[in-house]
């Protein structure tokens, strides 16, 4: 473990995150302020269309926080997936010009997603107090929800980028099943609107549904369904995690495997 | 491992699989499944390989283009990994395969320097403090905030060169870094090769240029076709490379001169092909002079890699001029050459010496055997007194 986080793995780290963030925003006026105005756009646009024109979630408190919270969470998955695809082959000199340990390229880019995320969890914040959201206690929880989405975030990360190397389709096929995937958790809509509860039940065995649920419910409202309460505490309610779990050891395998073969493969 | 030992490799093999159609698609690789067909070639690049180098040692691999030298030097440095076999590596190794890697066109000098010295471990607070010595040596202290983009490429591997001498390493690996760069470029190079060799730092060079390997290293391998051919002196090993190059017929082209001259050299022999550094030779070439003109001779003498070592004719040397209709001429001359391969140019000029009426380059070749006793080119007899 100590050799994992060794002084030359943490300068390295340091070094590839400050030049992903120096990169990104390379030649915009606004520069970082992009990353925070990107989902406060989207979530501007969708707000008007959704609970305004729309009127979905009027029967939940503070809905635009809910909905925003949602947003950013899904942002971050969907960032840091899309960003660490296509990691390896864009880091392919250095792959296969000097010693780099493979992991930290993913590592590295899934960390500039995870600043973002905390960038945007401070405008949440800000939106809290301006809709006057009663903090409770139980958002303790948040952070561990938010640990569990990168997990599982960095699990399908290691496996698709190491797919990518070998078959370039991943890219495409990736960005269909988000689309597939934004629509299939409750972000936009609150979950109560499907009325038919299997339906509800087989949603939140998605663990990208249950940690924004969990997550609205921890730091917005109790009046959010959760878990817990589909699933009246059924053993299935762990289901999520389960996932999470083999995803992150199924990709730390898969990429450990194929990792030695990447020099020669890009 | 026996601590004195820096890298040891044991039988190690390197097999690519060359597709004939790469399959980079999930539909692809589907229908390749599906039809049980998988149609990719095997090259064997490296086959059941084994060495030892041993610590503070200069070390050089050669071989010819498709060897698998670089391969060798990829599954050293821990790029690729090796098919069966095993690398023992003891120390913290780097490698150098090219300048720069991990430079970003789009950043400023400055922050590629702070880039690049964490690929060599290093923290953001020990480049500042090297930081100044870096631009200084790289000579770009006017530069340092412009974009990389905006650098030409000697300044690129000035800058890259001034970082990579920093690593703190055991072993070094380096490949064809020294074939870019100015002459002033190549004697920092030179110094650099010094100095590290004087702090004990283990380093494998692979090369071209057989110079370089005898003026450095220690001892040297010969790869060809992924096996090694020889291993041992880095003289014994910069010849063999030669004459594996020569029978491959890449031996310089013989150019002669238009056979329709009035004046040419017909034929052209030396009387020996393979001496010992400082004996005697003797090269005979018939001319033909139709014309009756007076004629001058020239001589050139080349090395393997295409330094000029000697040269002189008649006209300089104040000999007479010759004006017979044919005749043969005779050269004698004591090879006082380092040991190396080397061709001769010979030549007709007219009365004057100023004006070439024929050219034969190449159209001899002689080997200087022996071991390495001394460096350069010239062949001087010294004396030591103490």
């Amino acid at each position: 473990m100590r050799h994992y986080i060794s002084k030359e793995n943490r300068a390295l780290i340091s070094e590839l995150v400050r030049t992903d963030f120096k990169l990104r925003y390379q030649g915009s006026v606004l520069g970082y302020a992009w990353s925070l105005l990107r989902p406060l756009l989207l979530f501007v646009i969708l707000y008007i269309v959704f609970v305004k024109f729309l009127k979905l979630g009027s029967g939940i408190p503070h809905f635009p926080v809910y909905l925003l919270l949602g947003i950013v969470i899904w942002n971050f998955f969907l960032e840091m997936t899309t960003q660490s695809l296509g990691s390896i082959v864009g880091r392919g000199d250095l792959i296969r010009k000097i010693r780099i340990p493979r992991w930290i390229i993913i590592f590295s880019s899934s960390l500039s997603a995870v600043i973002n995320l905390l960038l945007n969890m401070v405008v949440i914040a800000i939106f809290m107090f301006i809709n006057k959201v009663d903090i409770n206690f139980s958002i303790i929880w948040l952070p561990l929800i938010l640990i569990e989405v990168y997990l599982f975030a960095l699990g399908i990360s290691l496996f698709l980028s190491a797919m990518f190397v070998k078959f370039r389709d991943i890219g495409y096929i990736w960005e269909v099943m988000l689309q597939a995937g934004f629509y299939l958790t409750p972000i936009l809509y609150p979950l109560s609107l499907i009325p038919n509860v299997t339906f509800q039940k087989l949603i939140l065995l998605n663990p990208m549904a249950q940690a924004i649920q969990d997550a609205r419910w921890s730091s917005v409202t109790h009046e959010t369904l959760i878990p817990h309460t589909v699933f009246q505490g059924g053993w299935y309610m762990y289901v999520p995690f389960a996932l999470v779990i083999v995803t992150l050891i199924g990709g730390l395998i898969y990429f450990r495997k194929e990792s030695k073969y990447f020099a020669e493969n890009i | 491992m026996r601590q004195e030992i820096a890298i040891k490799v044991e039988n190690v093999s390197k097999t690519f699989k060359l597709p004939h159609e790469k399959v980079s698609s999930v539909k692809s690789a589907v229908i390749n499944f599906y039809k049980r067909k998988r149609t990719y070639e095997k090259q064997q690049v490296l086959n059941d390989i084994s060495f030892e180098i041993k610590k503070g040692e200069f070390f050089g691999i050669v071989g010819r283009n498709g060897s698998g030298k670089s391969t060798l030097l990829k599954l050293l440095a821990g790029i690729y990994s090796p098919d069966s076999g095993q690398i023992h590596i003891n120390g913290k190794l780097t490698p150098f395969i090219e300048l720069g890697v991990g430079f970003s066109p789009e950043l400023t000098g400055r922050e590629n320097v702070f880039l690049n010295g964490s690929l060599l471990g290093f923290s953001r607070k020990e480049m500042e403090k090297m930081y100044d010595d870096i631009v200084e040596f790289a000579e770009l202290e006017r530069f340092m905030d412009q974009k990389l983009k905006n650098y030409s490429s000697g300044m690129q591997v000035r800058l890259a060169f001034s970082i990579a001498i920093r690593a703190k390493t055991d072993i070094l690996v380096l490949d064809e870094v020294l074939a870019v760069g100015d002459e002033a470029f190549q004697i920092k190079c030179r110094n650099y090769f010094r100095e590290i060799k004087r702090k004990g730092i283990t380093v494998i060079l692979v090369t071209h240029d057989m110079n370089a390997i005898k003026e450095h290293c220690d001892r040297a391998l010969l790869l060809s076709q992924g096996q090694i051919i020889e291993e041992g002196l880095p003289t014994q090993i910069a010849l063999s490379y030669l004459e594996q190059n020569y029978n491959n017929n890449n031996k310089p082209k013989t150019k002669t001169s238009a056979q329709d001259n009035k004046s040419r050299i017909d034929k052209a022999t030396i009387s020996k092909s393979k001496v010992e550094a400082g004996s005697k030779l003797e090269i005979t070439a018939n001319y033909i002079n139709e014309n009756k003109e007076d004629l001058n001779f020239g001589l050139q003498i080349y090395t393997h890699s295409g330094s000029y070592c000697y040269g002189t004719n008649t006209g300089l040397a104040k000999q007479k001029t010759v004006n017979q209709a044919s005749g043969s001429l005779k050269i004698g001359l004591k090879a006082n050459f380092v040991p190396g391969i080397y061709y001769i140019n010979l030549a007709i000029m007219d009365g004057q010496a100023k004006n070439i009426l024929d050219y034969h380059t190449n159209i001899l070749q002689f080997e200087i055997t022996g071991d390495k006793t001394s460096e350069g080119q010239t062949f001087i007899d010294t004396q030591w007194e103490y």
